[in-house]
């Protein structure tokens, strides 16, 4: 099945679900989806007889100052041998996205690393709290605007 | 000339007490495993078949802080990780050495621009002994290190109060 | 083993104790901390936590321009250098079209895969020092000297090698060091049977490991579990064959898979074997290679000078000797990249630990922890 037919199918299934298909750029085409329905939509696409996504590759933050941040699910069957790309954008204010940890447990730890990069909330998760960093760190690195921090607990953290 | 010059037969061997105990002490200078990263590779590289750490004393590697001499911080040194290299520090008995070994524990390594959770050199927290440039450095240089080491080891003070005073810079 | 305790343990009150193993542990293979909630000997809880080796790879990513990548791709996973930034090289070259000549191919696939046979090398040495067999630590490592010895006649380091570049590789090879692969290899094969003679049939090795974190194969496929740990457990997904790349789909290659021979499917055992097997698979791999490798370019000469891709994002993955290494790249025309994120294989698959050590001992989760072959390099990038 190709990203329009999918696109089709989950449009039909679950209405409002696909937001738009972005394919003008180089590279692997995407799905825009709504945060609000991803965890059912996600699990059509998991069980799915002719959809089968078994596999969650890969969960990514990536930052678009100054409004939008993107969490993008790149998933994968192997019953079938194909790849889909999904995107959610969210508002940089304020972050969040229902987690996908139900879908696939894979999800538990690059969830984790996506609040802590970037601070999305993911609603569901078991166990969100910072994974790479100490608890205390403040701010969130990989965001555009991230300002090193001077020193952490009284080290410097200059060279 | 001592009294005691020429009055013994071949055999016996005369020499100061702090030259004994220093003979003794650089001949075993027992690293902690406190691999951290890359750097870890080639310390265990360095101890194995090729390189032989263990022909200068230093084969037997302890993996708790009580009973090692020498703690080689092979590898980046995370703030994370900071608070628990000062404790394993503090955990070793006197006398005791530190080699910081790689440009990471050196100065933050190629870290040092951007890494936000990068601690820019181990001598923040502990002090060194001997600096190990390279990323990461041959076993070679590491063994060109401990040889370093011994060499200040022998030179120093046991009996006497307060630690030998620190020459030169690194390898 | 637990279930022996039972008639003995059970009129005691025991407390259950909180004991943290590690970042600092001769064990866990780097400075991994686990914390333990242990009822005596037998374990309650494992929860990992990471971190100690974050070094902020992806934030260096965005600052240092796409060839600026490579040095710090060989880093992250240390002991598998080649192959991540063989995966690198590749995602840039397919966001800008890029082409590699046959023989840089064949090269990379030379080296990726020599790369492959000292990284199980080190994870079979550990592995057995893990559970207290020292002499097949100083073997591995031994075979591990020749190997680096070729990479520092190739490219000039040991371990951290930035070989390979967009487009191609930094250098070629001469006839005297692919001599040296092939001498290599006539050295190497009849080591693996050495192996299997002194510890991979070891009664007390098979009592330590066999039936011991098994992993069902529904399980590993949605914890994201990849490479050996998941061929272990019963499938022969390798993305060599099943999503190729560079020249493997010219390779003739079998993928071996767990069969739970001494115990279950997808025990220690089994992700053990499963790396002694794929080792000789890799001499197979090599040695085509030496027989078919042309004569030509080691790099495309119309490589710009300036990376610069178009505006676009794209995912690629290859297979690491721990699993699936994805990267995915995102690029907004600029010289330096948008946004470089590292599917690390063992990140994921460290998830799966609190699953599958309800009940086991102490000391079969040091033997769970050597089996997945952590590298925490690659962990906390």
């Amino acid at each position: 099945m190709d990203i329009d037919s999918i696109a089709d199918r989950l449009s039909s299934l679950f209405p409002g679900s696909v937001r738009g298909i972005e394919k003008e750029h180089a590279g692997d085409p995407f799905l825009v989806m709504d945060p609000a329905r991803l965890v059912e939509v996600c699990m059509h696409l998991r069980d799915d007889q002719e959809m089968r996504f078994e596999w969650l590759m890969c969960l990514s933050g990536v930052d678009y100052p100054p409004e939008t941040i993107a969490v993008v699910y790149h998933i994968h069957s192997q019953t079938h041998g194909q790849k889909l790309v999904l995107k959610v954008l969210l508002a940089r204010s304020e972050p969040r996205v229902p987690s996908v940890e139900s879908v696939w447990k894979m999800a538990n730890f690059h969830e984790r690393e996506c609040y802590d990069m970037f601070g999305v909330d993911f609603e569901g998760h078991p166990d969100l709290r910072r994974i790479l960093l100490p608890e205390d760190w403040e701010g969130h690195p990989l965001r555009k605007d991230y300002v090193y921090p001077e020193s952490y607990r009284g080290v410097t953290n200059k060279a | 000339m001592s009294v005691i010059e020429n009055r013994f037969e071949p055999g016996v061997l005369v020499t100061s007490l702090d030259t004994v105990i220093n003979w003794a002490r650089r001949s075993s200078l027992w690293p902690m495993t406190f691999g951290l990263a890359c750097c870890a590779i080639e310390m265990m590289c360095t101890g194995f078949a090729r390189y032989d750490l263990d022909r200068f004393g230093s084969g037997a590697f302890r993996a708790t802080p009580r009973q090692s001499d020498l703690m080689v911080v092979a590898g980046t040194v995370t703030h994370l990780m900071a608070s628990r290299v000062k404790l394993l520090y503090e955990q070793m008995a006197e006398p005791k050495y530190v080699i910081s070994m790689g440009s990471c524990a050196n100065a933050g390594g190629p870290y040092w621009e951007h890494g936000y959770s990068v601690l820019k050199g181990v001598d923040k927290i502990i002090p060194v002994d001997v600096y190990v440039t390279g990323c990461p450095p041959r076993p070679e240089a590491l063994l060109d290190a401990l040889l370093y080491l011994q060499n200040r080891v022998i030179k120093g003070r046991t009996i006497a109060r307060g630690k030998a005073p620190i020459f030169g810079g690194g390898v | 083993m637990a279930q022996d305790m039972k008639p003995i343990a059970q009129d005691l009150h025991t407390e259950e104790m909180l004991i943290s193993m590690g970042p600092q542990h001769p064990s866990t293979h780097g400075v991994l901390r686990l914390e333990l909630t242990t009822d005596g000997e037998v374990v309650r809880n494992v929860r990992p936590f990471i971190g100690y080796l974050h070094r902020c790879f992806e934030k260096h990513a965005e600052k240092v321009g796409f060839t600026g990548v490579i040095p710090y791709t060989d880093r992250m996973d240390y002991l598998a250098a080649m192959n991540n930034n063989h995966g690198y090289v590749i995602t840039v070259e397919k966001l800008l079209g890029l082409e590699v000549p046959e023989r840089g191919e064949y090269i990379r696939v030379i080296m990726a895969e020599l790369q492959r046979i000292a990284s199980h090398l080190a994870a079979f040495g550990t592995f057995a020092n893990d559970l207290g067999a020292v002499t097949p630590l100083l073997y591995a490592f031994r075979e591990r000297e020749k190997i680096m010895d070729i990479f520092e006649m190739a490219c000039g380091a040991r371990l951290t090698y930035n070989y390979y570049r967009i487009g191609g590789l930094s250098g070629d090879l001469t006839p005297e060091m692919l001599a040296a692969v092939r001498s290599f290899l006539d050295y190497f094969e009849p080591k693996l049977k050495e192996y299997d003679d002194l510890l991979s049939y070891n009664k007390i090795f098979i009592e330590r490991t066999a039936g011991v974190g098994v992993i069902p194969l529904a399980m590993a496929a949605n914890y994201g579990i990849t490479g050996p740990n998941l061929r272990a457990s019963g499938t022969s997904w390798d993305i060599r064959r099943n999503d190729p790349y560079s020249i493997y789909d010219r390779l003739e290659f079998d993928i071996p898979t767990g069969r739970g021979l001494k115990g279950e499917v997808g025990d220690c055992w089994d992700r053990y074997m499963v790396r002694m097997w794929e080792m000789r698979e890799c001499v197979r791999i090599l040695r085509q290679c030496l027989a078919q490798i042309p004569e030509g370019e080691y790099i495309n000469p119309k490589t710009p000078k300036a990376i610069r891709p178009p505006k676009g994002e794209v995912y690629v993955r290859v297979e690491n000797p721990r699993g699936e290494l994805g990267y995915y790249l995102v690029s907004d025309g600029k010289p330096n990249l948008y946004r470089l994120k590292v599917r690390s294989p063992c990140f994921t698959q460290l998830g799966v630990l609190p699953a599958i050590t309800d009940g086991v001992m102490l000391a079969d989760l040091v033997a769970i922890v050597g089996s997945l072959d952590i590298v925490l390099g690659e962990v906390d990038r």
